[in-house]
């Protein structure tokens, strides 16, 4: 995409749902891949900077992202399939279903990106002491450390460079507050939509869930008790299954109501 | 050798618990800390003690760029260099610098350090940072991923804004102008020596041995931090086949004089002690913005033995002992301060030697002595260092000692 190679991965079988991954992409197979992957088959592009595929390049402005997100959905086979968007790839994911509705059939957004309010900010993903992230993004620390360990068949150095890029391709979509003038776009979703919410969310506070829901009125709201930002790595069975419960209804139909439902693990 | 008399201008009035009850001196630091009143009262004696510089004899006066920051008051250094371009009459005007990517359009920049070599007789040393992650990335809230490109690209137009004999258009990845035409123009033709502040990164050796600029080895942390560095420097500069010519590299060294080693080490205790304590106390948060980093010195850092090493130095406060052992600063009498001086600039091999001899919270009395002892005792003994072997070509015509005499005095 853009001049860059991106990989894709897919994993199980039935009706196509692409997954755009959150803050760090998806450097190993995820337990959430696998729960998704038992109902339908999954396609997971990743975006040029994330793990599986080459640097940023010359993603300079929003377009460029926009439209890389999009080719690359196409080019992976995901075109009009089911969407769902973890964190930064939410933010993606919405602008997608936006800028081209017929291009997704329905939307999931899990802990989205994108929307900023001056008077209640975001954490900020970029200005972090070194160890903290990993206590951000999951309520449970171990697990986001555990997600960007250096396998042990890969040169450290080599996988630190990976990381690096993940966190740049990330700061340079969402760079400086993660204002990706999403509000001026969401109007246009005609997508049945889902919004997720992480209970215990450290980067979105709790007042981002009003804020996304007035900009997609009709979308269905669930939180995710007790898990973080990133709930496909606190509570892949609980997000999982809200996931399903939303795609396995008719596109029409599709809701899932709003609700509070446990992380478990 | 140069030797260039280089203000911080810190604000010198941070609270004794400072750095126990505020974490950061840089991007968050505590507005309410500022007291506008005194914080005048500090520009009018730091310019006092530039001013008292040049007319002492230092080669030049130097200020620089920061934002949002408690040790470095110079949000527009060009504002204190437009002073001094015009209250001093000789020396050169070191602005180390302006960071381009940081001025929409970067033609601000042509134009301003043009009005700058104008004002100064052409006296201009023009610097070209790319500017550090908290004042670029934080304060400024420029995109990490895209600085470097931008910057160079900046720097290109700068440089062609003064050299171009015609209005032009530019077309660039990130700037765009139909009609690039900087008026006034600087006196120095084609331009303004251009110096480069570097940390370590390899790109920029290689544009500095390229495009013919200075590189500066400026960090707070000496000569062995300086030595990796410049290291790397001479390594690049000889791959391209090019002299190793030291008045090509610049490096800062913090300086305390006194007539006795123990009136040295008495007096500069507390403003060094204030200068890493309070002054240097920037929250590590701010230090590695996500792709500010190339990816060579991201490979750097992986394969360093401790992989915290670029925010070591933000966590703890170096005690007075190893503030003077690991020779941040330099104490001592005239001729000791001279001979490790010498020493230092030879092992380096740089020509352009920028001093802090007022750092943290020095006084006036303070400043003006060790600047008065320095001119009258150090610097002749600096003076003739590489000057029998190499010609400086990145020094300004109108500043150069032979010609001072010559000029006439400016500003009346």
């Amino acid at each position: 995409m853009a001049g860059v190679s991106c990989r894709v991965w897919e994993q199980g079988a039935g009706e196509p749902a692409a997954l755009l991954a959150g803050v760090g992409g998806l450097p190993r197979p995820t337990a959430f891949l696998d729960r998704l992957a038992r109902t339908r088959r999954v396609i997971a592009p990743s975006l040029p900077g994330f793990p599986g595929s080459e640097a940023v390049g010359r993603l300079d402005d929003h377009l460029d992202w926009l439209l890389a997100a999009r080719d690359l959905l196409d080019a992976a086979g995901a075109g009009g399939a089911d969407l769902i968007g973890v964190s930064v790839g939410a933010a993606l994911a919405a602008d997608v279903a936006a800028v081209w509705p017929a291009s997704v059939r329905r939307l999931a957004l899990v802990s989205p990106l994108g929307l900023f309010d001056a008077a209640d900010p975001t954490a900020d993903l970029f200005a972090q002491r070194p160890g903290e992230l990993a206590g951000l993004l999951c309520s449970d620390p171990a697990a986001w450390d555990a997600h960007v360990a250096a396998p042990e068949s890969v040169d450290p150095v080599e996988w630190a460079v990976v990381q690096a890029r993940a966190q740049e391709a990330a700061a340079r979509l969402l760079w400086p507050v993660g204002d990706t003038r999403l509000a001026r776009r969401l109007h246009r979703v005609e997508q049945s939509a889902l919004l997720v919410f992480g209970g215990a969310d450290r980067v979105l506070p709790a007042g981002y869930r009003q804020l996304w829901q007035r900009a997609l009125p009709g979308a269905a709201l669930q939180v995710i008790d007790g898990a973080g930002h990133q709930a496909d790595l606190d509570a892949p069975a609980a997000l999982a299954a809200v996931i399903d419960r939303f795609l396995d209804q008719p596109p029409a139909a599709a809701d899932c109501g709003a609700g509070v439902v446990p992380a478990g693990r | 050798m140069n030797v260039l008399f280089f203000h911080l201008m810190p604000y010198a009035e941070l609270p004794a618990d400072f750095r126990a009850t505020h974490p950061s001196i840089w991007v968050d630091v505590d507005s309410r800390l500022f007291d506008p009143v005194r914080g005048g009262a500090m520009y009018r004696e730091y310019l006092d003690e530039l001013e008292e510089a040049a007319a002492l004899g230092f080669d030049g006066v130097c200020v620089n760029e920061h934002h949002s920051n408690g040790y470095g008051m110079m949000p527009s250094p060009n504002l204190m260099a437009s002073v001094l371009a015009r209250a001093t009459t000789r020396g050169a005007v070191c602005v180390m610098g302006n960071a381009p990517a940081l001025y929409d359009p970067p033609l601000r920049v042509a134009e301003e350090m043009a009005m700058l070599d104008c004002i100064s007789g052409g006296r201009l040393i023009a610097g070209l940072p790319l500017g550090t992650p908290m004042d670029t990335c934080y304060a400024y809230g420029r995109n990490p991923g895209t600085l470097r490109d931008k910057y160079v690209e900046a720097c290109e137009l700068v440089v062609r804004a003064w050299q171009e004999p015609a209005p032009f258009a530019f077309a660039g990845r990130f700037y765009q102008h139909r009609y690039v035409n900087v008026w006034p123009r600087p006196i120095q033709q084609p331009r303004p020596p251009i110096w480069i502040p570097g940390g370590g990164a390899p790109e920029t050796w290689r544009t500095c041995g390229e495009r013919g600029y200075v590189y500066a080895a400026l960090s707070y942390f000496g000569y062995q931090t300086a030595r990796g560095v410049l290291k790397g420097y001479w390594a690049e500069l000889a791959r391209q086949g090019r002299e190793p010519n030291p008045f090509q590299a610049g490096y800062l060294q913090l300086v305390g004089v006194a007539e006795t080693k123990r009136e040295a080490l008495e007096r500069y205790r507390a403003p060094a002690e204030y200068f890493y304590a309070n002054c240097l106390h920037t929250d590590p948060r701010f230090a590695v913005p996500p792709g500010y980093a190339t990816e060579a010195s991201v490979r750097f850092r992986a394969r360093q033995a401790n992989p915290g090493n670029p925010v070591a130095q933000f966590t703890t406060a170096p005690t007075y002992e190893q503030i003077l052992e690991r020779g941040y600063l330099i104490v001592g009498t005239p001729d000791e301060v001279a001979d490790r001086l010498r020493d230092i600039a030879v092992d380096l091999n740089v020509g352009q030697l920028m001093l802090l001899l007022h750092f943290g919270n020095m006084d006036r009395s303070l400043t003006g002595a060790n600047t008065r002892l320095f001119a009258e005792r150090v610097l002749p003994q600096l003076r003739d260092l590489f000057t029998d072997r190499w010609e400086d070509r990145w020094w300004p015509e109108a500043a150069r000692r032979s010609e001072a005499a010559r000029r006439p005095a400016s500003g009346s």
